[in-house]
């Protein structure tokens, strides 16, 4: 007979228990711990953590455990202020061979992870961190593409025998290329030649003066703005890979507009150690090797280096002679993927290059087969350093072979690098010259650090609002609405459980703004409750049964319920569409508490009242 | 328990030239103090400048905004850098830090900052300063404006597919009302707007429009049910009728967004009181602007019956 069948009483139990269960990791906070991780030459295994262990002990700092992950070793702490001594002990005992990074670790029980419930990652507003503005440059971007289409002009005119005076980059940025050719005929010729080669650049006839027949070349505006939307790309996934390098928790790397950069890592405080990571301008450099391994040996010993060769490092600080004249540059690669050799089944590094980097590729190596090249890695690290009050900006420049090897045949546009000692060098050689460079220089337009104990002082503010507003609420809907109102208030808890849990679930980072959304929805939440017991009275004052009125009540609310909520809905869903960073988190919380509380308020109150009325002769209602 | 008498009869619409002039003044006020004095844009809409400032003896937060307010820079933004001994200093460049083209000059940022700290303490010394760019890009501007249009498009058409036409109307201008009088009144406080006052600009917005819903709920209702309804009538008594509620939910949520202004902590006091002006004005104009508005476009018995019973062609159709 009842109101409310049995299969909806299984529904709300079982969504209950799930919600109790994924919102139960945010009890267990992240204790604070320190990573590290091998760099290229570092091994992480058993010695390590004893290394680690014994940098600990004699700086007298205490850890709560060590532990050894897949690719890293976590220490953790008792608090913030051990986890900075732990980590300047470590970074000293360790030196340049493992990176030293803050980290935080999960208490989370391995049952509660194992079935993916996991607590709501922290934003930095809450956990402290370092926040970054980054800027790409485009003028840089415009310049580089014009100086590569001056070069590949040049040499396409000379390949079709088209006779020029100069090639050149207008002085003025932007302004394209401008060609100087003999006579009318040779300008139409190369006018036609540049459309069919290049459709990217837009060819104009300048002035004419003499024998002087002026072509300018410039690059459409569509290819400008792809251009240097692929540049912010790039970026992208490069800084993606150095600060996984860092090992920091959760960092956020996001793309804003057409040009900029949001880099937000969490639990950082040193922005100096965060910049020279981010901030580093690396790129590759194919070179043809030179003479004899023993001659590199020799050179290096004796500092005698031949006039056209230069003497470079590899990765285990063996010495290498490579020619001064660079074949291909990384910013001429456009891909680059790890794999293993069908034949010998070993390691291997496919490689892709542009159109006209695989035709310096072409020509080196159909003129050098047998004879090695190498991989050259730079990078250009910006140290700023206060001197007399200014800040100065000196660059420090790490060159490294990262790959010596013979070329076996001609080769252009695809080829394979092998000869690499393991899958694991394959796979981060790869990366390196996916990820390696830097498409443009990056300027950090704005930087902020929060501090952690404006983070907890956040957090445990958030929370006190959380709670005391709850706690409001709910003696006020039991002041006014007496039983109706208990039912309405044990609702509202799962309310806020069930809000917690599907943050947690879909991995909202939990903000500031976050927490004012969480505020919100408790309010407004016991909106439908309102509506239903305000409905209830009416009913009963209009002379219905208790339990007709339960019902009519439900039911006419039903609809206003829906309403009202949908249109709420659809702000709440332009708000996490539109926004970012704190309009994005509050909308994500409003959007999901509207959602989670017309379960609770309608659903969950109907089957707790259901329960209690059930097959009982009333009188009246406790409304 | 009851506050509200549940058989009120105020007569709402009754007074309805004088709440509509009443709205329509308060409306031109804010277009007026809008344009005008315009909202004071924190440092997320506008950048400014940043130090990072080093002291030898720890230093309280609460004293380095003190000092800074007391040489006029009252909307500072300032925060521990990790320890108790450097803090950094985000605020909007004042006239004396620019150069004549009107340019900000980092040396006389530093200049500015460094006088008015050291007034309280001697131990203070900036380490570094820095241009900050304002953190809403032109983009965000842009996307932001296409959200509003898609949330009154959005909200609009919800409500015609579901009411009626003139509903969608009258909800979309008094929403307009609402969000002009919450920002007049921020302008008039002269609370500072960033982000966070913007997002609660907005979910005023959903709140509001919650709130109308439900009135507009009941006068379809009563329409349907009325045999002979008289707009008046029945607009009076959809608001009587909805009225405990009403108010009872924004009591209700105005606790919480109470609890949050004192407890919350300064990051959030501009939401708080952003959402709590937002509440007051959205629960007014639901009981005394948007009624009159729809009786204004002409809201009859007709326009709400079911669609289907309108039709006997179709009905009689097997």
């Amino acid at each position: 007979m009842s109101d409310f069948p049995r299969w909806k009483y299984a529904l709300v139990a079982i969504v209950l228990v799930v919600g109790i269960i994924y919102a139960l990791p945010n009890v267990f906070m992240p204790v604070p711990a320190v990573q590290v991780t091998a760099n290229r030459n570092g091994v992480v295994d058993q010695a390590l953590e004893q290394k680690v262990i014994a940098a600990l002990k004699q700086q007298n700092v205490a850890y709560s455990n060590i532990e050894i992950a897949k690719d890293h070793v976590l220490a953790s702490f008792a608090n913030g202020d051990v986890q900075k001594s732990a980590s300047d002990a470590i970074k000293a005992a360790l030196g340049d061979d493992y990176t030293v990074a803050f980290n935080l670790k999960s208490t989370v029980p391995s049952w509660l992870t194992s079935i993916g419930a996991r607590s709501m990652p922290l934003g930095l507003d809450l956990q402290g961190g370092v926040h970054f503005l980054m800027e790409v440059d485009q003028n840089d971007v415009i310049d580089k593409q014009e100086t590569r289409y001056a070069d590949d002009i040049r040499s396409m005119l000379r390949e079709k025998n088209i006779r020029y005076d100069s090639v050149a980059r207008n002085s003025v940025r932007g302004q394209g290329v401008s060609i100087i050719l003999r006579s009318a005929e040779d300008r139409t010729a190369a006018g036609n030649a540049i459309a069919q080669e290049y459709p990217d650049l837009a060819t104009q006839d300048g002035a004419s003066t003499g024998d002087r027949y002026v072509l300018n070349a410039l690059l459409r505006p569509n290819k400008i703005r792809e251009l240097s939307l692929n540049a912010v790309r790039q970026n992208l996934g490069t800084l993606r890979n150095r600060i996984n390098a860092l090992g920091v928790s959760e960092p956020i790397i996001q793309q804003q507009g057409d040009s900029r950069i949001i880099v937000e890592l969490a639990g950082v405080q040193d922005t100096a150690e965060a910049k020279k990571l981010i901030g580093a301008v690396a790129t590759l450099e194919y070179r043809g090797g030179y003479g004899q391994p023993q001659q590199a040996i020799e050179a290096a010993r004796t500092g005698n280096i031949p006039p056209d060769a230069r003497l470079y490092k590899g990765r285990q600080g063996e010495p290498y002679l490579l020619s001064k004249k660079v074949i291909v540059t990384g910013d001429e690669l456009a891909d680059a993927a790890s794999g293993v050799d069908q034949q010998s089944g070993r390691p291997k590094v496919d490689v892709t290059l542009s159109a006209a980097g695989a035709k310096k590729m072409l020509d080196y190596t159909s003129a050098n087969v047998g004879k090695p090249m190498g991989v050259v890695y730079v990078e250009r690290v910006f140290e700023t350093k206060l001197v007399d009050g200014k800040e100065v900006r000196t660059p420090k420049i790490t060159e490294e072979v990262i790959s010596y090897a013979t070329v076996q045949g001609v080769f252009g546009k695809n080829f394979q690098t092998t000869g690499l000692a393991s899958t694991k060098e394959a796979s981060e050689l790869a990366l390196l010259l996916k990820g390696g460079s830097l498409a443009a220089p990056i300027d950090i337009v704005e930087e902020r650090v929060i501090g952690p104990s404006l983070g907890q002082d956040n957090i445990s503010k958030g929370l006190n609002a959380v709670l005391i507003g709850l706690g409001l609420v709910l003696l006020a809907a039991a002041i006014y609405y007496k039983l109706f109102g208990l039912v309405a208030d044990v609702a509202l808890f799962f309310n806020l459980v069930l809000l917690v849990a599907v943050m947690s679930a879909v991995g909202v980072t939990l903000t500031m703004p976050g927490i004012a959304g969480i505020v919100l929805t408790l309010g407004m939440a016991i909106d439908a409750n309102v509506l239903i017991c305000e409905r209830v009275r009416e009913e009963l004052r209009n002379g219905s049964s208790p339990h007709a009125s339960i019902r009519a009540g439900y039911d006419k609310a039903w609809a206003t319920i829906l309403d009202a909520n949908v249109t709420h809905l659809i702000a709440a869903l332009a708000l996490t569409t539109m926004g970012s960073g704190p309009i994005k988190g509050f909308g994500v919380t409003l959007l999901i508490g509207i959602l989670t509380s017309m379960f609770t308020s309608v659903t969950v109150t109907h089957a707790i009242t259901a329960a209690i009325h059930h097959g009982r002769k009333l009188k009246t209602l406790s409304v | 328990m009851e506050i509200f008498n549940h058989n009120s009869n105020i007569n709402f619409l009754g007074m309805r030239k004088f709440s509509i002039g009443l709205a329509v003044l308060l409306m031109l006020a804010s277009i007026v103090l809008i344009a005008t004095r315009g909202l004071d844009y924190g440092l997320d809409f506008t950048g400014g400048v940043s130090a990072e400032v080093a002291y030898t003896q720890p230093v309280a937060i609460g004293d380095v905004r003190e000092a800074l307010a007391k040489a006029g820079m009252e909307h500072a933004v300032v925060q521990s850098l990790g320890g108790t001994r450097e803090v950094s200093i985000r605020l909007q460049p004042t006239q004396a830090m620019m150069d004549d083209g009107g340019k900000v000059n980092l040396d006389k940022v530093s200049d500015v900052i460094g006088k008015a700290l050291h007034a309280s303490r001697a131990d203070a010394s900036i380490k570094s300063r820095s241009s900050v760019s304002s953190q809403v890009g032109d983009e965000l501007r842009s996307d932001g404006v296409i959200a509003a249009i898609f949330v009154i498009v959005g909200i609009g058409l919800y409500l015609w597919i579901r009411f009626e036409r003139r509903f969608a109307i009258a909800a979309l201008a008094t929403e307009v009302h609402d969000v002009l009088l919450t920002l007049g009144i921020l302008v008039l406080m002269k609370r500072e707007f960033d982000l966070t006052v913007l997002a609660s600009v907005l979910a005023v917005i959903g709140y509001s429009i919650n709130d109308k819903v439900v009135v507009f709920d009941r006068i379809r209702e009563l329409f349907r049910l009325a045999r002979k309804a008289e707009p008046v009538d029945v607009l009076n008594r959809s608001i009587n009728t909805t009225l405990s509620r009403t108010i009872i939910t924004s009591l209700f949520t105005g606790i919480t967004m109470a609890a949050l202004y004192f407890i919350g902590g300064p990051v959030v006091h501009g939401f708080a009181v952003t959402m709590l002006i937002g509440i007051v004005v959205g629960t007014l104009s639901s009981i005394f602007v948007a009624s009159p508005i729809l009786l204004w476009l002409g809201v009859s018995k007709k326009d709400l019956m079911p669609q289907t019973k309108e039709n006997p062609e179709l009905a009689r159709r097997p």
